[in-house]
């Protein structure tokens, strides 16, 4: 079913970034937030984007349902294409029926994504009747139930009328996750959906997705800063730092082989690679903001391998495979 | 020696006041809930939400009365004192919170947040006196001294962290309570923080109450730890004991939840679905939702048993 709406395609499915640069404006002039990024996401796998706060994560995610316009983003240049055809070229009916239709996301804060004045049940039908017009009243309430029994919500009847107070964080983010689903889309963008939970049911969150994703063949891309949330759900990962991507690489070979200096201090310093009786690996420093990025590579502030060499710029380039890429002159050093 | 900082028997009791007496409710938020902590020591208190670990770190600071049972401050039982009699005490016992970016006042200078407690303790300092401290305190933390004259809008989150330890350390406590000190911060911010907070202890022989839901930053961090569910103590003992044997079976699904560290693990992963969500109201609240109930559990007293590694639960998680 999800096929037919493909119509005729030439390219492979396949929701793309390309080259894409971002500009926000601070205090009145524009600022490159996001630099050259490209991503492919692809039915059936999830893409992890990894790095600290402040590196354009989110700003990156959003610009796959051209979100940030709305909040002074501004595009520099590049492109997103979804099978092929250029967001940018959409008109504005046509991509209101991609966000939500064929892209959806799914946001960190469960508290707030929920407006607390609507019930459960109109807030998920309004969804649903958004998306999929033609079913009627009878079939848009089955709907929603079916979608909140999929999520592993029982008595859907009580929880449609129920306000979002009434409801745990782990049951509103269960909520929007079922609401992501419920115009069956083909691409999730899923902004740190865990953050914000305790975490044991942070567990059955990430086993929920991973069923929905695998179920409906779904390409997801996963912001997060949490690196066994990457071990736990990934298969390909796209390290950010200061507006770039400084590594891609398939999840195994990050973990097994991590090959951009940034990449290997911020698995590092996780108190899980504590060494007895050490202080914990740290980064020095924090990530510069946009505008005070300077020319070269932009870690070599931070990087204890910068020389000289490094105030050139860096492009990402492969490394021992042809799937593995850094951007780094010095890559590979001090790796045994 | 006395403990810096101990819990006798302590419970709270929320009432949530409905519109007509039919609709007030009780809430047990804390249960006999006991606890001893040393100078130079740190012990954690790990829970989900709900399960009552910040309401006992406020009691330990006294912020929050309890219903029953005392709050010792080194040696001395404070449980009774007036308000005034209190605040003398107070630069004993200091809290570090989660949120940097709420707990300071947008309004005031670095130097002046960082100076209020010792306004308070030591009055008859100047602003000469003050600033000099406040200097010796940042400098301490990691900050420079020059920023002190700065708004906490012009600092990054791990540097608001550090001004709200040195916010609490400049009146030179003996006990540190941390209610996840660096949950909200990223992963190389927290490194620093945790640095920080170990190196700090060392100089000062200071003790933490640290209360975190991260099992991999309590194991780094506290030779001790509690386990709290719905408002009771579960098991403690040390740290890597209770985490590679859990006896509970709450503390052995905490432990099973924890996050992967390579993605080799991911087959060996269980999630293990609960019963139920409920908390049971009499006998051992956990027993709705344990896999190793017994009907017995329901009259359960709940008394820890145990010696060093002590847990309270009838049929507990044994090993060979």
């Amino acid at each position: 079913m999800l096929e037919s709406r493909r119509f005729i395609r030439h390219t492979p499915a396949m929701l793309e970034m390309s080259r894409l640069s971002l500009s926000v404006s601070i205090d009145g002039a524009w600022v490159q937030a996001v630099s050259d990024v490209s991503l492919h996401l692809r039915p059936g796998r999830i893409l992890g984007l990894v790095g600290e706060s402040g590196c354009g994560k989110s700003l990156t995610a959003q610009a796959f349902l051209r979100l940030g316009e709305y909040q002074g983003v501004r595009r520099d240049g590049g492109d997103i294409l979804l099978d092929g055809e250029s967001l940018f070229a959409m008109e504005e009916r046509r991509l209101r029926a991609v966000r939500g239709g064929r892209i959806a996301m799914i946001f960190q804060e469960p508290m707030t994504a929920l407006n607390p004045v609507f019930s459960i049940g109109s807030q998920l039908t309004e969804v649903i009747r958004l998306h999929l017009p033609l079913l009627d009243r009878q079939q848009v309430r089955a709907r929603a139930l079916e979608l909140l029994a999929g999520v592993g919500l029982e008595d859907g009847e009580a929880l449609l009328r129920a306000y979002p107070d009434a409801l745990s964080g782990g049951m509103r983010q269960r909520v929007l996750i079922a609401m992501a689903m419920s115009a069956d889309p083909d691409y999730i963008l899923a902004d740190e959906p865990t953050t914000a939970l305790d975490v044991s049911v942070q567990t059955r969150i990430i086993a929920l997705l991973r069923d929905q994703q695998r179920r409906r063949g779904l390409g997801m891309l996963l912001v997060t800063h949490d690196f066994g949330l990457v071990a736990e759900m990934c298969d390909d990962v796209a390290v950010m730092y200061a507006g770039q991507i400084v590594e891609t690489a398939p999840v195994a070979d990050i973990f097994d082989r991590p090959a951009h200096p940034y990449t290997r201090a911020l698995m590092a310093c996780r108190p899980e690679a504590a060494v007895d009786g050490q202080a914990l690996a740290v980064i020095p420093g924090q990530v510069p903001p946009p505008g005070q990025w300077g020319g070269g590579c932009r870690f070599a502030p931070r990087c204890t391998f910068a020389d000289a060499h490094c105030g050139k710029p860096v492009t990402l380039d492969a490394w021992q495979e042809a799937h593995h890429c850094a951007r780094c002159i010095h890559v590979g050093q001090g790796v045994e | 020696m006395s403990p810096v900082l101990e819990l006798r028997n302590v419970d709270k009791i929320f009432r949530a006041a409905g519109l007509f007496a039919a609709d007030a409710r009780t809430k047990h938020a804390v249960c006999r809930v006991s606890l001893s902590l040393q100078a130079g020591e740190t012990l954690a208190i790990v829970g989900e939400s709900g399960s009552g670990k910040s309401t006992t770190a406020r009691i330990a600071m006294r912020l929050l009365s309890a219903d029953h049972g005392e709050v010792w401050w080194q040696g001395e039982n404070v449980s009774g004192l007036a308000p005034r009699a209190l605040r003398a005490r107070r630069k004993h016992i200091q809290m570090v919170f989660q949120d940097p970016f709420a707990s300071l006042n947008p309004r005031m200078k670095i130097w002046q947040t960082v100076a209020e407690g010792l306004r308070v303790h030591q009055p008859g300092l100047g602003r000469k006196q003050l600033r000099q401290r406040v200097a010796d305190v940042l400098g301490q933390c990691g900050l420079d001294a020059a920023m002190m004259d700065r708004y906490p809008h012009q600092f990054s989150g791990g540097q608001r962290q550090r001004i709200g330890i040195a916010r609490s350390l400049i009146v030179e406590p003996s006990v540190l309570v941390l209610d996840e000190p660096v949950s909200a911060l990223d992963v190389s911010v927290q490194a620093q923080i945790l640095n920080l907070l170990h190196d700090v202890q060392q100089q000062h022989r200071l003790a933490y109450l640290f209360i975190s839901h991260d099992l991999s930053i309590v194991q780094y961090i506290a030779a001790r730890v509690m386990v709290m569910f719905a408002g009771h103590v579960v098991e403690e003992g040390p740290t890597d004991r209770v985490f590679r044997q859990p006896a509970h079976p709450y503390t052995r699904a905490l432990v099973d939840a924890r996050p992967i560290v390579h993605p080799a693990q991911r087959k060996a992963r269980a999630v293990v679905e609960e019963r139920s969500e409920q908390v049971a109201d009499d006998g051992c609240p956990y027993r709705l939702r344990c896999p190793r109930a017994l009907d017995a559990c329901a009259s359960f007293d709940g008394m820890l048993q145990g010696d060093t590694h002590r847990v309270s639960c009838l049929n507990p998680q044994t090993y060979a």
